[in-house]
């Protein structure tokens, strides 16, 4: 079948655009596999692509006469006609800071060393810059000078814009840093190309992952990350389905459910397992006002349906958090967006060997760094939800501080110092101010366990011998 | 957690005039009864200032970007550029001044957008359609349309959203 797509979409909305919702088939039971977070991050959209399977789909922008097929399960190695040819030669870069990641911390990273005239190579592995920004259609709050007021998009617009004026930055889009190496190089795969970059420090803001719950039909196309559908709806236009239950109130879960309803999509009911609202209230507010129960002390119990989600059986929960026999209701809907929390992706510190946490609060596995956000790896930064779930107008200001924090390094005399001093602004800001409020309490108490102090990460250090260094 | 200390609105997601008004966020009768005036229920210590900015009349007042937004009913001029800018939708002008008829303002970013004189659907905190309502007044700024209708009196506190049928 032959269809029509819009020029700079991805080939995964392309599809869910006109109806094909199912993108592989799972390797034993054969069962139907949809979207799930369509930013690149999980496994759910794998097709073949020209040949090439285990292509994500959510990150792959079409172009005029791909094929795409389904995907059965595991897919052969493919053929070296189909790789070869378009293969060119490793390159070799040295530069002064390689940044992971293009989103709102990566960005504002980049916009301040570039600002200071260093060079910067930023890695993204979406085909797009600005990572999770690009679908927030809500404003942002904060303040006037960290962008409040703004709606997401227009924050990476702008990011973007700033960042294109500069020479001494080099962007690598759908590209991945895939390891580091002994002697401080990180390798870098972009399209048909290879790279292997000498950078004097690194920052990995890699963003996060959306989690999964555990129930029945959990694998229904239609169940999917509450990301996934703000994607496909505020990124590409397409509405995700016609009704729709949100598990989770955080802030998450009550933005999207806003969004839905702007999409002209139902919300049913938004779940909360927790007997109050996850989220802050003038998010909460924003979804009763037209009409969309938030039902605390209830979770989904299951999802049902064909080929397709069709509904979903939720249940009411004690104290415990055990479902209440009896209370089970039917809802029919043909999405099921899971909202329950993000996980930090720090696979590149795990493989480098830093010292990491598994602290709660943060989502996951997160490396332990001082508050210049530097971890056990000398040289090896971390920024934004990839250093703990917090949020966009954070990984903003934890970007900055941490190019601030490499910047007063790299320069000297009068400008390390100027440097230094705009660092302990935003840190004293960051700390003292924005996260001061009760409503971030969690997410500051996982910060704090995460941040350690020089001597202690000395210590840390001694501990754990650095198997690499980027200084 | 203990369930006691949490205000009914972290329950419910809605708040209650009374709730506005213990934590001081609701002007004074007399206040209300002199013309429009902003009504900012944001009853949370979330880190936003945005309305202090936004506000022409430099009404809105706060120390640290935490603390809740407190207006100077005398300065504020009812206006409505907090009721556009305000992140959270939550800025509201109410006026109560006129004999019969009582004008709310609030935020709308839902197609199709309403014109003067339509009849549309008012919507409660907990969106429940509240009766209908004529538009007054209609204007834009980033995509959120800030729209005026015109209410019974005794719903002034009540209606808080507008539906436009499709
Ligand atoms: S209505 Fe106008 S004057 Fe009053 S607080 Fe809002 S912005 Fe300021
Ligand atoms: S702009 Fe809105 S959300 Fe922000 S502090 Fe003011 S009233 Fe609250």
């Amino acid at each position: 079948m032959e269809i029509e797509a819009y020029e700079g979409e991805s080939i995964a909305a392309a599809l869910y655009a006109i109806g094909i919702d199912v993108f592989s088939y799972s390797s034993k039971l054969g069962r139907p596999r949809g979207a799930f977070c369509m930013i690149g991050k999980c496994s759910s959209c794998f097709m073949v692509v020209d040949g090439v399977p285990n292509t994500r789909t959510c990150i792959e922008p079409v172009r005029d006469g791909v094929r795409v097929e389904r995907q059965k399960g595991l897919a052969p190695v493919p053929s070296e006609k189909t790789v070869d040819g378009s293969v060119e030669p490793e390159e070799v870069l040295e530069t002064d800071v390689l940044i992971v990641g293009g989103g709102p911390a990566g960005l504002s990273a980049a916009l301040e060393l570039a600002r200071y005239g260093l060079n910067v190579v930023i890695v993204n592995e979406h085909f797009k810059l600005g990572g999770q920004l690009v679908k927030q259609t809500h404003k942002f709050f904060g303040s006037k000078e960290l962008f409040g007021g703004l709606r997401g998009f227009q924050i990476a617009e702008m990011l973007s814009e700033q960042l294109s004026k500069y020479d001494n930055v080099k962007v690598l889009l759908q590209s991945a840093a895939y390891g580091v190496f002994r002697g401080g190089w990180v390798g870098v795969a972009s399209r048909n190309k290879l790279y292997r970059i000498k950078p004097r420090a690194v920052i990995v803001a890699a963003g996060a992952t959306e989690q999964y719950l555990a129930f029945p039909g959990n694998d229904l196309p239609g169940v999917m990350g509450a990301g996934g559908a703000q994607t496909l709806m505020n990124e590409y236009g397409i509405k995700p389905g016609d009704r729709a239950l949100v598990v989770g109130s955080g802030n998450v879960g009550l933005i999207v459910s806003y969004q839905l309803l702007q999409a002209g999509v139902k919300v049913e009911a938004i779940l909360e397992i927790m007997p109050q609202i996850g989220g802050w209230f003038v998010h909460a507010a924003k979804v009763r006002r037209y009409g969309v129960p938030i039902l605390t002390s209830h979770t989904i119990k299951a999802a049902w349906g064909r080929e397709r989600v069709e509904g979903a059986t939720i249940v009411r929960v004690d104290e415990k958090f055990q479902p209440v026999p009896g209370s089970e209701r039917d809802i029919e809907c043909d999405l099921v967006l899971l909202a329950i929390g993000l996980a930090p992706d720090t696979r590149l510190f795990a493989q480098a060997g830093a010292v990491m946490r598994w602290i709660p609060e943060l989502g996951g596995p997160v490396p332990i760094r001082t508050r210049r956000l530097e971890t056990s790896i000398p040289g090896m930064y971390v920024a934004g939800d990839a250093s703990g779930i917090e949020e966009a107008t954070t990984a903003m200001i934890e970007g900055r501080i941490a190019a601030l924090a490499i910047a007063s390094k790299f320069l000297d005399g009068e400008r390390a110092k100027r440097v230094e001093e705009e660092m302990e602004k935003l840190l004293d800001f960051l700390w003292n101010e924005y996260r001061a409020s009760p409503l971030l309490a969690r997410a500051r108490a996982g910060k704090e366990k995460a941040t350690v102090s020089e001597e202690e990460m000395e210590r840390l250090r001694k501990e754990h011998p650095p198997l690499v260094s980027f200084r | 957690m203990v369930l006691e200390s949490v205000p009914t609105y972290r329950r419910t997601g809605i708040v209650s005039v009374e709730e506005l008004k213990s934590l001081g966020l609701l002007p004074p009768e007399e206040r209300l009864r002199k013309g429009p005036v902003a009504i900012l229920e944001c009853p949370e210590p979330i880190p936003c200032n945005i309305c202090v900015d936004a506000c022409p009349s430099g009404a809105i007042k706060m120390d640290r970007i935490v603390d809740l937004p407190r207006v100077d009913w005398d300065k504020c001029t009812g206006c409505g550029t907090c009721v556009a800018l305000c992140p959270g939708l939550a800025a509201f002008v109410v006026d109560l001044s006129k004999p019969d008829k009582a004008y709310v303002t609030v935020p709308h970013e839902f197609l199709p957008v309403p014109r003067v004189g339509d009849e549309v659907w008012l919507l409660g905190r907990d969106g429940r359609r509240l009766g209908k309502g004529k538009v007054v007044k209609v204007w834009e700024r980033n995509r959120t349309w800030v729209v005026t209708v015109e209410v019974p009196k005794e719903l002034a506190m009540e209606v808080r959203a507008i539906w436009v049928e499709r």
